[in-house]
């Protein structure tokens, strides 16, 4: 098998596309191959629809011949994270509860994806409703990590970022509400892209904590990222919360934008807890960006450090518990055999369709916005969540983009955190307060420990300033070769 | 390991209307206690003054309308069928539940 192929970027495979050195109908072929060549240990996908994929990639190459292709994308296979709905496909968000669930209609992103000519390929793994990291929360079973198999892929896109590090899709779609684009991609180690709150429409993402959700995009490259960016950004009638604002071509931007940028470095983020090889790597990469001429200074955030994950796990559990409740066994979704009335219905088929981490979080979502408690805990980490904003905004006056670890350690063993709710969520200590404030956030591969398992940095950017944020990236990656290497499967 | 004496977790469970077993009772009672506890240092944060947020826009966004007109609808049929696609049980086109009134 061509290993060269499966590892290529979006930009090249679209080059052979072009000069028909390939079909698309090969190329689905060739990752067809790839995935049933490796699944079997990665454990990435939930579901696939090859024959539907090969006839999209049957009419791409149609479209080519009649040189009608739509851009870079066209042809392309998207593996799509259990979450976001395709047409007549499942979406399950890996849970008993929608374990039959088809999809009635397109997200939007999934509008703009197939408008561009890509190809939806496959369902992939995650934790159930988004909820984790380490997608070891599926109903249906573990992803593994591909560059160690007894390791998580993180979580909770852990299937999206698998399958693209393991070679079985060139792109993926995922989504990030505290973390988790940006940690799965580091532990995997890929670039993972979280837009701003805004950016991208959240029609069709099955809701977990609406104010935090953003759809975003893993890839081989920042270029990758970038072209995937571009066909799924843009204001959407049908989110609410969908922002109007220009698109500009950020992966023509990438090489425009070479400013001597300045970048903060938030002194709280190195501290206790942080791996010293974690620490090497990104201290590296601090350094190779002021060699490059930028600027580098120390901020501190001492506020969002101490607080964000605190905040976080209030807002987003009160949000999951509000979000869930349509889970009632009704309209569709599990619906327990066991209820003789109504009200029964609701409380069986939510016992027997949820699992454990949802379970858990609905219990605390529902207490902090239970009488009594709503004002000490929900709107006193509303207030907090606030002052996390204003943390950020501050140092952006002086900053483009800040830079930090993506993941307080590399890739952990599968079971080793499972047992402990509260320190599984301390590994997202460095990306939940982007998701507080609405930043974009971005997680480049920069280095790997001594036991060859992949190391992220995560650049932060100011909102809606993604061309300068995947420019910043690029100049990195452009210089070093770790988003080159793959794991040998 | 840190109980949280005013968690009710059988009140709260009533609440989300969600069966539980005695032992996730039990674990869940240990767990979100742990959680509760280490949420407690918000408590130490001075709020005085600071406006609740409720959304990630940076920029505020409120009040977002949209013109009163029905959408580009597929037809009758495949909305009823749409409707229903996911329905764990339905009669005459209808989605049917268990016996509401005793």
């Amino acid at each position: 098998m061509s290993t060269e192929l499966i590892f290529k970027s979006v930009a090249e495979l679209a080059g052979m596309l072009d000069s028909r050195k390939i079909s698309s109908v090969e190329l689905v072929q060739t990752f067809a191959a790839r995935t049933h060549a490796v699944d079997g240990r990665v454990k990435a996908f939930n579901s696939r629809d090859e024959a539907g994929a090969l006839d999209a990639a049957r009419a791409s190459d149609e479209r080519r011949a009649k040189n009608q292709a739509t851009g870079p994308l066209d042809g392309i296979p998207v593996g799509f994270k259990d979450v976001i709905a395709v047409e007549g496909q499942p979406l399950t968000c890996s849970s008993k509860m929608l374990a039959n669930y088809i999809s009635p209609y397109d997200a939007t992103v999934t509008e703009k994806l197939k408008a561009a000519g890509a190809i939806p390929w496959g369902r992939l793994n995650m934790d159930e409703f988004a909820m984790g990291s380490s997608t070891e929360n599926s109903a249906f079973g573990v992803t593994c990590n591909p560059w160690d198999l007894s390791r998580v892929p993180g979580g909770s896109s852990g299937g999206s970022a698998a399958a693209v590090a393991a070679g079985e899709a060139p792109v993926s779609l995922g989504s990030d509400t505290g973390g988790s684009i940006r940690q799965p991609a580091a532990l995997c180690g890929i670039v993972g892209l979280k837009p701003t709150y805004g950016l991208v429409s959240r029609y069709g993402l099955a809701a977990f904590a609406s104010s935090l959700d953003q759809i975003g995009t893993f890839a081989h490259s920042v270029e990758d990222a970038a072209v995937m960016l571009a066909a799924i950004a843009g204001h959407d009638s049908r989110d609410s919360t969908s922002f109007e604002t220009e698109i500009p071509d950020y992966r023509a931007e990438l090489g425009k934008r070479k400013g001597s940028w300045r970048l903060g470095v938030p002194k709280e983020f190195f501290g206790d807890g942080l791996d010293p090889e974690i620490a090497a790597s990104v201290r590296q990469a601090i350094e190779f960006y002021r060699g490059a001429g930028c600027e580098i200074r120390e901020v501190s955030m001492p506020f969002t450090s101490e607080y964000a994950i605190a905040a976080y796990y209030i807002i987003a559990t009160a949000e999951c518990s509000s979000n869930l409740a349509r889970y009632d066994g009704v309209r569709y979704g599990h619906r327990s055999k066991e209820a003789t009335n109504a009200i029964d219905l609701y409380f069986k088929s939510r016992a027997e369709g949820f699992g454990q981490e949802v379970k858990r979080r609905i219990i605390l979502g529902t207490y902090v916005l239970s009488s009594g408690y709503y004002d000490a805990y929900y709107i006193r980490a509303q207030k907090v969540r606030s002052l996390i904003r204003d943390e950020f905004m501050r140092v952006f006056q002086d900053c483009d983009a800040l830079l930090s670890p993506t993941t307080p350690t590399a890739a952990f063993k599968i079971g080793e955190k499972s047992a402990d709710p509260l320190s599984m969520y301390l590994s997202d200590i460095y990306t939940i307060g982007v998701n507080l404030a609405g930043l974009p956030g971005i997680s480049i591969p920069c280095g790997f420990t001594a036991g060859k398992l992949p190391i992220g940095l995560q650049l932060i950017g100011q909102p809606f300033r993604e061309a300068d944020l995947l420019a910043i990236a690029h100049r990195y990656e452009q210089a070093h070769d770790w988003h080159k290497r793959h794991p040998d499967l | 390991m840190n109980p949280a004496p005013d968690l009710n977790i059988e009140y709260v469970a009533n609440l989300a209307r969600l069966a539980l077993t005695d032992a996730e009772k039990a674990k869940f009672s240990e767990q979100l206690g742990n959680i509760l506890h280490y949420v407690e240092k918000l408590k130490q944060v001075d709020v005085t003054g600071v406006e609740p947020m409720a959304h990630a826009t940076t920029i505020p966004v409120v009040n977002v309308w949209a013109a009163d007109v029905a959408a580009t609808a597929p037809s009758p049929e495949k909305a009823l069928q749409n409707a229903l696609l996911n329905a764990p049980a339905q009669r005459d086109n209808m989605i049917s539940i268990p016996k509401v009134m005793e």
